[in-house]
């Protein structure tokens, strides 16, 4: 496999339509365009030079200014648990962070759709490092196609570094690779965009993907949410909730809730009717995530025994609820642990 | 992507558009709708382009809505924004946000732009026995400055990461928090800035006792 080269442009996470555009660009023949994807997506081959169907003239046409564009991640770190975590280092330095997370009927990746966060949640270690840019297509499917368990993923959910409805665009093009007949050929059904709820951006993709889609919910209450979770003095939940009514989403694609616990925050009997009656009648499901303490927080994460009543409780109100294995915890690959600031604070001083 | 679609827009002729230091204007349009101070609007030029949003940087009461903004180079609308000139017009969305409830004697900490919505708390008279510390890298970087000095006195804090001594605190916001003596944590916080900036000061704020349930951030994104 090879790494990015500064100045050649990545094919890898094209869509078809673009992979035409740049062989009619190139003067080559306009079905070049559907052979180049074929060998990217469908027989993995990691450079021009092994797309034996297409004329020499044109793999050197090609390898004049493109290259498949992978890089294998710079370092693995694995858990008890079996859970991996990688760790990609972009063309201009910037590092993001993807979790392997294999169970007994399934594996899961976890995917990152930008260095750093906007979004300063308080309980997120991603959101420490302030942001730092966006991910291309390319570099998020690269998170997929360069780890060594790439044919044995199952799963994918983007819930890694970064807000991906604030990186709609390369998410969106990332899973219209993944889910397309010429692409990878997933199913949207394997696959689950997770956001914190930026309207306008969940709107489009509601309107333009079939994947699931989580929404971080984490307090049914306007002020206790706001003191968590800055978006909602722009997007407050009740209005994110009200738009997925509108959009009355049924059938396969499922809509979900993340509700991470905070002891004696957010797990409250009040807490459990607040919800119930903030998500009545909405077809979803509620996941019930233990808290993994990060430094210098001033939250605690709620007992499992607790976590168990109220996911009972929940569910005795009519609300489909279900508790997440935490995975890869002594790591740093838990929910809310994925972070590469201290890779970022190393090259800062090495400047 | 921010859409037009879902907002309810209307076109707005341009008052003025002013460079006040380089790189950052305050543009100006008669108001059309009532807002809350702390409230953001989306901003664009056409329907085209995509739009930001911006918190209002006047007085609920005031005449003309105000919107500072500062030009990034490599943006695609401030550049076009910073060219327009009176008499043009820009498309507007109506208020929206709830960052708008503001507690007695609030503390209010701003980075660059970040400003605008404490600066419109301020003059529609929200705020009461407010602190307001405000960091940028220059003297010039300081928006409302003058206002801010008349009406808050020694309670105006200026932090200029990169003047030389003088009047000013000389360093970034984050030093003068972890420094700050009349720390009083009972009061209620507000921030509004970078992502960085944000959450850096948070933390600090938590270090040194203040609840985080005290703590209101507002996120440029």
């Amino acid at each position: 496999m090879t790494n990015h080269s500064q100045n050649k442009i990545p094919l890898y996470g094209k869509t078809l339509e673009e992979l035409i555009a740049i062989a009619i660009q190139e003067k080559l023949p306009k079905f070049t365009g559907k052979q180049i994807s074929e060998w990217l997506y469908h027989k993995h081959v990691d450079t021009i030079d092994k797309m034996t169907n297409l004329s020499k003239v044109a793999r050197e046409t090609l390898s004049a200014k493109y290259e498949v564009g992978l890089s294998e991640p710079v370092k693995v770190s694995e858990s008890n648990d079996g859970t991996k975590k990688y760790l990609f280092e972009n063309e201009n330095g910037k590092f993001v962070e993807a979790a392997y997370i294999p169970e007994s009927d399934r594996a899961t990746l976890c995917v990152s759709s930008q260095v750093g966060c906007k979004m300063g949640c308080l309980f997120c270690m991603t959101g420490k490092q302030g942001f730092q840019g966006n991910l291309t297509a390319n570099q998020i499917l690269n998170q997929l196609r360069s780890i060594p368990e790439f044919e044995k993923v199952t799963n994918i959910v983007y819930m890694g570094m970064g807000e991906p409805f604030d990186n709609l665009q390369n998410v969106l093009q990332s899973t219209e690779v993944l889910t397309s007949d010429w692409g990878l050929g997933w199913s949207p059904r394997r696959i689950t965009v997770s956001s914190i709820g930026i309207i306008p951006a969940m709107n489009e993709f509601i309107a333009k993907s079939q994947c699931h889609l989580a929404i971080s919910l984490h307090n049914p209450f306007d002020d206790e949410r706001k003191a968590i979770m800055p978006i909602q003095n722009v997007y407050p939940i009740a209005d994110v909730i009200s738009e997925l009514r509108k959009a009355n989403i049924r059938g396969q694609r499922r809509v979900s809730f993340e509700y991470i616990m905070f002891d004696g925050i957010n797990d409250t009997p009040r807490h459990v009717k607040e919800l119930a009656k903030l998500l009545s009648g909405l077809q979803c499901r509620v996941n019930l995530i233990r808290f993994h303490s990060i430094p210098n927080s001033p939250l605690q994460g709620t007992p499992d025994n607790k976590i168990i009543e109220f996911r009972d409780a929940l569910t005795a109100k009519g609300v489909f609820t279900t508790i997440r294995a935490s995975r890869g915890q002594d790591i740093q690959a838990a929910c809310g642990l994925l972070s590469t600031k201290a890779l970022l604070e190393k090259n800062k001083d090495n400047k | 992507m921010k859409t037009w679609s879902d907002f309810e827009i209307s076109q707005r002729r341009i008052v003025s558009n002013i460079q006040i230091a380089p790189g950052a204007y305050i543009l100006k349009f008669r108001r059309n709708f009532n807002f809350l101070a702390g409230q953001v609007i989306a901003l664009g030029v056409n329907i085209n382009i995509e739009p930001r949003y911006y918190s209002i940087a006047s007085g609920e009461n005031d005449e003309l809505v105000s919107i500072l903004y500062s030009e990034k180079i490599d943006g695609k609308l401030t550049p076009m924004l910073s060219l327009l000139k009176s008499g043009d017009t820009v498309i507007v969305s109506n208020p929206f946000g709830t960052f708008t409830q503001v507690a007695p004697k609030p503390v209010f900490i701003a980075s660059g732009t970040g400003i605008a919505p404490f600066a419109s708390m301020c003059l529609s008279g929200k705020a009461k026995g407010a602190t307001v510390i405000h960091g940028a890298p220059y003297s010039e970087y300081f928006y409302f400055a003058s206002y801010f000095s008349e009406n808050l006195g020694k309670h105006y804090i200026q932090c200029c990461s990169r003047c030389m001594q003088g009047s000013q605190f000389v360093g970034r916001v984050t030093k003068f928090v972890k420094s700050w003596t009349d720390l009083d944590t009972n009061r209620q916080f507000y921030l509004c800035g970078s992502a960085e900036m944000v959450v850096e000061t948070r933390d600090l704020l938590i270090s040194r006792n203040v609840p985080f349930q005290n703590i209101t951030a507002e996120i440029y994104f």
